[in-house]
């Protein structure tokens, strides 16, 4: 027995306000327009005024269009059948299948407690060396990709995921392009990965609303799979989009906002998503690579740093590379130490020599003479970029690390490069058991 | 009896829930709302007429108007009593563990667990003897906990002194059954348990004196115990962007350090990173005790999912704790991470009461609340002559990495030090990324003061002259300032950075420190020659290599002895000869 309410009294961006009684708080509604009916959620109880957010946005609806109230919070199928499936922002089917209602789990649902989750300790190997050498991937890590407009996150997140060992691909589409989605199905299916795919799709067409509920249905499907065994990774492009549909809805409920316009519980909201990776004792995983565009290519703008503060590092995709300074990944010490034993020096020594040779590009620049140590670095600098940092290089970590070698023996004397000794007498390239 | 005070909900918005009241409510009184089965934990925060705001501990998902709300009368408290070591609570001293071996993986609302196990069993000795007058505080008797003689003391809010009417006999006792019988001045009787609840909002202040914080305390961390040192009972902050490495240098901090207990409030930060923190530390062994690291420590984490008011008690409840074991003459350190998430909380909440918005729409009592909380900190001396401390070690993480911004600038006024962290030193890998030209401490290190001073001197030469070449050039740059810049970088290199991953070189003793401080002092006063600037690079490299191999050597080994001789060796092929 579910009421259907009519009188709206008030209609006011994406939220309206309709007098109601028994109604929980976030409770789920349906609003009947003449353009066809669409999800609300409830975001205030005031006495009988009752606040929602209309998904679909408010534009043509009527102050005596009607209101049924669900009784429950936004749900989602789950399981198997999801498999290989297209569904909208709020898991409508977008694929002409047919609509699924099996195993159906609140969105949004509790935390983990700490003690059930276990270190992360296994490397997701994606054959980029700027990703498996210096900032090497891990099972379970949230990691955003830091950018600006026009730089191929998307091309990075559809090759990671189409490289990566993982049981399912969950893809959230938030405001993404059209040509974008296209990109994702097909390259997918081409690889023969769309099979264990599912898409939940708010494309830049939608109402902007809408896309709020994306994250949450991709991450408690997410959780459906990992509880039952599987290693999850979920690809949620864009995020900026979503904080700004959080920053409309607080404008419109007139919350004091606290940083360019955005929301005090920014914050909140975005861990309360990203802290949905885990890898469970005893159980699966779920892995999240976010994109994060960067109005402005401005990282202290709120929301990369409010994500950057969230999540597990960051990979700044810049110039169509990935910039050695600002890239983090905060778990690799969980994995890089079983790797190679020459792993960790190879990482440090080539990173602090790349820094050294930035800036001698930049006294080059200004016109300073070059002393022959800066111009040793020159040269490393360059065969760096060249070989390493190329988005195209595609080889496994152990040839990285050779290569690495390689390119240090090829510029510096071993004390140039300040490794120990031992370490020297082991790897370096001619030396010791290698000149025999 | 009274009858219970009810109240009926009016509004929610988030986790705010306001309820009419038919009586009388009480200002920070915890109240329940009734949801069905469930029960979810809420704390009146303003009253207004008959109308009850509430911030909720838990989800609001699914409250209903009209619904029932339970007033409690009692302030939101912890238990306190022998247990807490090694435990891990959430930030309303709800036991984890217990909770995911009753309910499974995930953190489901309206379940509280008692954070002491009632029916534990310890063996008490006691100390007072029926006849004796005490005070609040006073020991009464003793069990062991882990490696802690755990007093049992007077209750913390009785008011004067009061008479041991009775007290048990040596032997088991659990935490339900009383321990002592006191009579009070007006002649009532108060029973003690093994545990006792305080209010978590209120410090506890029953000891003699408060004293100037003056022993160091060793983290073992060079940059921060030679130059930017933390007392015992003193505070200190830790502001930087994301990624510069607050965490790992709190995780360092509380292996190391030498206290003796470690009290980690993780505030609104990652799980992951929590969880490092309670796989790793039963298997680590304290070299000084001998025994695992969770014997010492308690962990009280709200991480950034879990429910945001619950975040803002958190810090609350770990202090407490702190100052409980402090009132038992120990030494504590309570580390906090992030403060900038509570402070975040109470911004939520603020915002949701709809109070006039500070800077940032950061309520105005923000510098008061963060002012208060860290007072809590301090070096003690108990009404039986004994000292103790609680130090605070708090996070920041500014927005933006901006330094300017409200919390980091409230949190500087009231701290005792201040480790800033800096991205260009975190970009170059310079770790700990703490900077040492915009550092500073209040507080005295175990360095000899003019070594240090000349420490800090050539750090800001050697950065002068970096920024100078940035202009003119290297050629245009003297061979001495030269000189003092690569001082200045190697000091930089083999003294402040350290190897987090090298098991010698993660943590220096203070003895360690002294010596190697003493060492590269002889090398900045020394006096130098070299043909060129090549010539000066060539030879710093080398001795930052060697000093790289020193750095990883064991204390005292010959190992060590070796490389210090090979070393002085090398600087004395550079020094100017006598004449």
């Amino acid at each position: 027995m579910q009421k259907v309410y009519t009188n709206i009294l008030q209609i006011a961006g994406d939220v309206i306000v309709v007098e109601a009684e028994g109604v929980g708080y976030s409770e789920i509604a349906e609003v009947t327009t003449q353009r066809g009916v669409s999800l609300a959620q409830v975001i205030r109880l005031e006495g009988r005024r009752v606040y929602l957010q209309v998904f679909a946005g408010s534009k043509g609806i009527s102050t005596g269009d009607k209101v049924r109230f669900l009784g429950h919070p936004m749900r989602i199928a789950s399981g198997d059948n999801l498999l290989g499936r297209i569904f909208n922002g709020s898991g409508t089917p977008l694929d002409r299948g047919p609509a699924l209602s099996e195993n159906v789990v609140d969105i949004g649902g509790p935390p983990v407690n700490p003690t059930k989750r276990i270190i992360p300790n296994k490397i997701i190997r994606t054959g980029i060396p700027m990703i498996d050498v210096f900032n090497s991937l891990v099972e379970s890590q949230k990691l955003p990709i830091f950018s600006i407009a026009g730089e191929p996150y998307n091309d990075l997140l559809a090759r990671i995921a189409i490289q990566a060992e993982i049981d399912v691909i969950i893809l959230g589409g938030m405001g993404l392009k059209y040509d974008d989605f296209l990109f994702f199905r097909d390259i997918l299916q081409e690889q023969g990965s769309l099979s264990r795919s599912v898409f939940f799709i708010h494309t830049a067409a939608d109402p902007t609303v809408e896309c709020l509920l994306v994250p949450d249905i991709s991450l408690a499907v997410a959780e459906q799979f990992a509880l039952k065994g599987k290693r999850v990774l979920v690809l949620l492009t864009d995020m900026t989009n979503f904080c700004d549909a959080l920053k409309e809805i607080s404008i419109t409920m007139e919350q004091v906002p606290s940083n360019r316009g955005y929301p005090g519980d920014l914050y909140s909201q975005l861990a309360a998503r990203y802290e949905k990776a885990v890898d469970f004792d005893t159980a699966g995983s779920i892995t999240i690579l976010a994109a994060t565009t960067m109005p402005g290519d401005d990282v202290t703008h709120p929301v990369p740093d409010n994500t950057g503060y969230i999540t597990e590092g960051q990979f700044y995709l810049k110039g169509r590379i990935i910039e050695p300074f600002g890239s983090l990944s905060r778990l690799k010490q969980q994995v890089n130490g079983k790797t190679r034993p020459d792993h960790r020096t190879i990482m440090d020594t080539m990173i602090q020599l790349f820094a050294n040779y930035r800036e001698a590009l930049e006294k080059q620049s200004m016109g300073f003479q070059m002393s022959p140590w800066d111009k040793k670095l020159l040269k490393y600098g360059k065969l760096f970029e060249n070989h390493m940092m190329s988005l195209e290089a595609n080889i496994p970590l152990e040839k990285a690390l050779d290569l690495g070698w390689e390119l240090l023996a090829e510029c510096f004397t071993p004390e140039e490069t300040g490794i120990k000794k031992s370490i020297i007498e082991q790897y370096w390239p001619g030396h010791a058991h290698g000149k025999d | 009896m009274a009858t219970k005070r009810t109240g009926r909900i009016t509004k929610i918005s988030g986790n705010m829930v306001t309820a009419a009241f038919d009586t009388f409510a009480v200002q920070n009184e915890v109240a329940y709302i009734i949801h069905g089965q469930e029960r979810l934990k809420s704390e009146v925060i303003r009253i207004r007429g008959n109308l009850a705001e509430m911030q909720v501990y838990e989800s609001t998902i699914g409250l209903k108007i009209k619904e029932e709300v339970e007033f409690t009368d009692e302030l939101l408290s912890v238990e306190l009593g022998p247990g807490l070591l090694g435990q891990i609570f959430d930030g309303l001293e709800n036991p984890l563990p217990l909770i995911a071996e009753k309910h499974g993986f995930f953190l489901t609302r309206g379940i509280y667990l008692k954070p002491l196990a009632d029916e534990s069993q310890w063996e008490f000795t006691p100390l007072a003897k029926a006849g004796d007058i005490v005070r609040p505080s006073d020991k009464l008797g003793f069990v062991t906990e882990k490696i802690f003689k755990h007093y049992i003391m007077a209750p913390f809010y009785l008011h004067g002194a009061s008479e041991v009417v009775s007290i048990a006999a040596s032997g088991n006792y659990n935490l339900t059954h009383p321990v002592a019988r006191l009579k009070d001045a007006s002649g009532k009787i108060q029973e003690v348990f093994l545990k006792q609840a305080w209010p978590v909002k209120i410090p506890i202040q029953a000891y003699a004196e408060k004293l100037k914080p003056q022993q160091p305390l060793v983290t073992k961390m060079r940059l921060i115990d030679s130059l930017f040192p933390v007392a015992k009972g003193g505070t200190y902050c830790i502001p930087g962007p994301f990624g510069a490495g607050k965490t790992v240098l709190q995780q360092l901090t509380s292996r190391h350090a030498e206290v003796d207990i470690v009290v980690i409030a993780a505030c609104g930060e990652r799980a992951g990173e929590v969880v490092e923190t309670l796989k790793t530390f039963p298997a680590i062994i304290d070299p000084k005790t001998g025994r695992p690291l969770s014997d010492r420590t308690v962990i009280i984490c709200n991480t950034s999912s879990m429910p945001v008011a619950a975040r803002e008690s958190s810090v609350y409840t770990a202090v407490t704790i702190a100052e409980y074991y402090r009132q038992m003459g120990l030494h504590v350190l309570l580390l906090a991470d992030s403060t900038s998430r509570w402070a975040q909380a109470m911004r939520e909440m603020s915002g949701r009461l709809e109070e006039i918005p500070g800077e940032e729409a950061f309520p105005a009592y923000l510098e008061s609340r963060i002012a208060s909380f860290y007072e809590r900190a301090g070096a003690v001396r108990l009404y039986d002559g004994s000292a103790g401390s609680v130090t605070i070690g708090g996070t920041v993480s500014p927005a933006g990495g901006n330094f300017e911004e409200p919390v980091t600038q409230a949190t500087l006024k009231v701290v005792g030090a201040f480790h800033g962290l800096s991205r260009e030193r975190s970009d170059a890998r310079r770790y700990p990324a703490i900077d040492p030209l915009i550092s500073w401490s209040k507080y005295k290190s175990f360095i000899d003061e003019t070594q240090m001073k000349r420490g800090h001197a050539i750090l800001r030469k050697s950065h002068d002259v970096a920024q100078m070449m940035k202009v003119i050039g290297e050629e245009g740059t003297s061979l001495a300032d030269f000189v003092d810049y690569l001082k200045g970088e190697f000091f930089d290199f083999v003294y402040l950075q350290q190897n987090a991953f090298d098991p010698v070189d993660e943590a220096t003793p203070r003895e360690r420190q002294k010596h190697i401080f003493n060492f590269i002092y002889q090398i900045i006063e020394a006096e130098l020659v070299f043909q060129d600037k090549e010539d000066a690079r060539q030879f710093f490299q080398k001795l930052r290599q060697q000093f790289r191999s020193w750095n990883s050597a064991t204390w005292e080994s010959p190992e060590f002895a070796q490389l210090e001789k090979e070393t002085a060796g090398l600087i004395a092929t550079q020094r100017k000869p006598y004449t």
